[in-house]
């Protein structure tokens, strides 16, 4: 008994500690999310949540799904492997909703000199022009069909 | 009501799996994917880059990335006889607007897209001190933006440069290999809009998948490869002076 009594002081010590180690097990339990360690050591919601971002760029599928009279004309020319929102930029609230939002119709003359302007970078075998001296500023439309552009497959417009 | 001890037997189980369900909580968003069926990685194949910048504009519109910030951008190589080893590489505003005409003189000019490399063992993981960004189980290296402290630990450990810190979230921000896009069986944004298929997206496991004929036929590299990164950005036709 009397070790008890002379020991009493490391009992108190000792007790402290458990209680201490209990109220890390409750914060612990609160401050840590649910899904942490599901997979890993993170946050197995971060999934879900990066995977709800709302998407921009419809996809050519959505495209070709209604404007499938473009779609035949333009798997026959040069431009077949070229999806939609390449040219004509993030449509998917225009795929959700048609009225909600009417495509404005690119500025050739701009948009074709993207790609097409002649630099020594570009692969050798990708067309390309010096557009002031190609069509001395015209838009492209003048003479091809966006669609399908070369002038000896009927692209001519 | 009286219920035998034999149908409190029964009931047990199903109630505990019952209860089981509702604590899982709600599914995920796309509930037809799942993540151990697919292993993401990217084929950019570099002779057919025209540097148009056609990717980076879509990429800043598909994921809201702030202006002179980059989750992928086009580095443009001069390559002289007389020096092949200290290529001159200019990026103006990461290539978004295309390139200066490139003129006629000695030496080689290329294109070279540049993107998060979706490393298998990346550093960039490993160095996050509160486990806020992580290597998906499909193969994705994300960051849980809600979780990081913006230290930009992970920042500096990319070795190809392709975090930064959000000038207005103050986190941590790269590319998500367009994961809410790839979840919904759509191709990434700079995918979609890429004219000349110089991007392709791949999934490893996907044994139908074209990546395969092309990893067995084609010479293909990956960035830094000494860095033993485990990069999953698969490069077609590399020049020795990438870095």
């Amino acid at each position: 008994m009397s070790v008890f009594k002379e020991a009493r002081h490391l009992f108190h010590f000792a007790g402290l500690f458990v209680l201490a180690f209990l109220v890390f097990l409750v914060a612990r339990h609160y401050v840590v999310p649910k899904s942490f360690g599901e997979y890993g050591h993170y946050r197995g919601a971060a999934i879900g949540e990066i995977a709800a971002h709302p998407v921009k760029f419809a996809g050519h599928q959505t495209c070709e799904s209604c404007h499938s009279d473009v779609l035949d004309v333009k798997s026959k020319g040069k431009h077949a492997h070229v999806n939609c929102e390449a040219c004509h930029g993030a449509l998917a609230i225009h795929a959700d909703d048609p009225s909600a939002m009417t495509p404005v119709l690119p500025d050739t003359a701009v948009l074709c000199a993207r790609c097409h302007t002649a630099s020594a970078a570009k692969p050798k075998g990708f067309p390309q022009v010096v557009p002031a001296d190609h069509s001395n500023g015209l838009p492209c439309d003048t003479c091809h069909k966006p669609h399908s552009p070369a002038m000896d497959a009927g692209g001519a417009n | 009501m009286n219920i035998s001890r034999r149908q409190i037997l029964i009931l047990l189980p199903a109630a505990a799996v019952a209860w089981k369900s509702v604590l899982a909580g709600t599914p995920e968003a796309s509930p037809n994917y799942k993540m151990t069926d697919h292993w993401w990685s990217m084929l950019i194949d570099i002779p057919k880059c025209i540097g148009c910048g056609n990717c980076v504009r879509a990429c800043q519109i598909e994921n809201d990335v702030p202006d002179g910030n980059f989750r992928t951008w086009v580095e443009r190589y001069h390559v002289t006889d007389e020096n092949m080893v200290s290529p001159e590489v200019i990026s103006p505003d990461g290539g978004k607007e295309g390139f200066p005409v490139a003129a006629e003189d000695a030496g080689k000019y290329f294109f070279v897209p540049k993107m998060c490399n979706q490393c298998a063992d990346s550093p960039c993981t490993q160095v996050c001190p509160v486990g806020a960004t992580f290597i998906s189980p499909d193969g994705v290296v994300l960051v849980d933006q809600k979780y990081c402290l913006g230290c930009g630990y992970c920042v500096q450990a990319c070795p190809y440069g392709c975090r930064y810190i959000h000038p207005e979230k103050k986190v941590a921000d790269k590319c998500t290999l367009c994961y809410h896009r790839i979840t919904k069986g759509l191709t990434t944004a700079c995918c979609e809009a890429c004219p000349t298929g110089a991007r392709q997206l791949a999934d490893l496991k996907d044994p139908k998948d074209p990546i395969h004929e092309f990893l067995k036929t084609h010479s293909v590299q990956v960035l830094k490869p000494q860095m033993a990164t485990g990069a999953k950005v698969y490069y077609n036709d590399l020049d020795g002076s990438v870095r």
